[in-house]
């Protein structure tokens, strides 16, 4: 139990690092409206924006809400980032064709479950069915796998979404946040 | 089509869309405005004559109350109008949770309920089996709400839409007949240029 502890604590150290450097990359590319579902693989995002004065932190019912709010956002003229859970893309497939359909630049970050490690069978479809479900859609996929590839993926997705006018989901892969960290 | 002469929603559906939402909104240009599919979609393409302050959706049912909340946040400078029908909002009811959380003083909502799925062939909906969406936005906690559902109750809903000081949520109760024939652009990219193109002077 206590060396269990002891590995998960030293898991929440390194993440912790690796969130808070995520976070500020995404304040540096001029996000402005961080909307979610609690989750434990962006904690520290969430906590970040809800301290944040300077930005909109938007909890929602469901994800799918966070994809029309960032396409509302971007009419608006604003950067607006949706992080979830793997399970949570399932509900927002079909306002993903608002992302398609209308070109929206789009960026929604995905703390993976069910790829590499999942210990709860409820989780494995949904993780399995991550990449497929987004290539389907016309999103491209950016796959995280170290610490240190966390703020370089940020920036290269912010210009591929504001600058490119893409649709981009980065994927914090299991090998990055653990499977036993949560 | 529809006949309005087969088909009710209600003792309390009366009212007629094509003029009672115009007498609601007034001038939909001092708006922005994002509209959900259908019915709403073509009262406010109508409205704005589809218009750069004007986004209609003809898909994704569910989002526009989302994304009128993303854009109100983004716009504090501008009043933004979500204008949406009773199958639209229900689809994610939800989202009327996330704006009373945050209750952006600068969004209103306007339900257009007519009891029915005007666009699939006009089957019942819930509101006309006795579902409140009044009652739901005052459970998710917006603090300004009204009905409408008679022309003494439009003035109310007016000055509401006008002079909220929060988010507010008026809910028109219509008959189940058909709006204003308007021919609008389905293209949901050409509509994103449009918008920013009109509101923010660039794409």
């Amino acid at each position: 139990m206590s060396a269990a502890m002891t590995e998960d604590e030293h898991a929440r150290e390194i993440s912790a690092g690796w969130q808070n450097q995520l976070y500020e990359a995404l304040r540096r590319n001029g996000v402005s409206q961080f909307s979610y579902v609690p989750d434990a693989g962006h904690r520290i995002c969430i906590d970040r924006s809800i301290e944040d004065k300077d930005v909109h932190s938007v909890a929602l019912t469901t994800e799918e809400e966070g994809v029309a709010l960032a396409c509302g956002a971007h009419l608006g003229g604003a950067r607006s980032v949706l992080l979830m859970q793997s399970s949570g893309l399932g509900n927002c497939v079909n306002f993903m064709s608002m992302v398609q359909g209308g070109r929206f630049p789009f960026m929604t970050i995905l703390s993976m479950r069910g790829d590499f490690g999942e210990g709860n069978p409820w989780q494995i479809s949904m993780g399995q069915a991550t990449i497929p479900i987004l290539k389907a859609m016309g999103f491209i996929v950016l796959e995280i796998t170290k610490p240190e590839d966390v703020v370089p993926t940020i920036d290269a997705a912010s210009n591929m979404v504001w600058k490119s006018g893409q649709a981009v989901a980065v994927l914090l892969t299991q090998k990055l946040i653990g499977a036993k960290a949560f | 089509m529809a006949k309005a002469t087969e088909r009710s929603a209600g003792p309390r559906y009366t009212l007629d869309r094509i003029t009672a939402v115009p007498a609601l909104v007034g001038n939909a240009d001092d708006f922005l405005v994002i509209a959900g599919l259908a019915g709403t979609a073509k009262d406010m393409a109508a409205m704005t004559k589809d218009g750069a302050n004007y986004y209609g959706l003809a898909g994704a049912m569910g989002a526009a109350v989302s994304m009128g909340l993303g854009l109100a946040l983004a716009r504090p400078d501008k009043t933004v109008l979500v204008a949406t029908g009773d199958g639209e909002l229900l689809m994610n009811v939800g989202a009327l949770a996330t704006v009373g959380v945050l209750n952006p003083p600068n969004l209103r909502i306007l339900c257009v309920d007519n009891g029915h799925y005007g666009e699939t062939g006009y089957q019942k909906s819930h509101t006309c089996l006795g579902v409140d969406l009044e009652q739901m936005a005052i459970g998710a906690g917006i603090k300004s709400t009204c009905s409408v559902e008679s022309e003494g109750d439009l003035a109310k809903g007016a000055k509401m839409l006008r002079e909220s000081n929060g988010t507010c949520f008026v809910l028109l109760r219509v008959k189940p007949t058909d709006g204003p024939k308007f021919k609008r652009s389905l293209d949901p990219a050409a509509g994103r240029v449009k918008f920013r193109l009109g509101t923010l002077g660039e794409v």
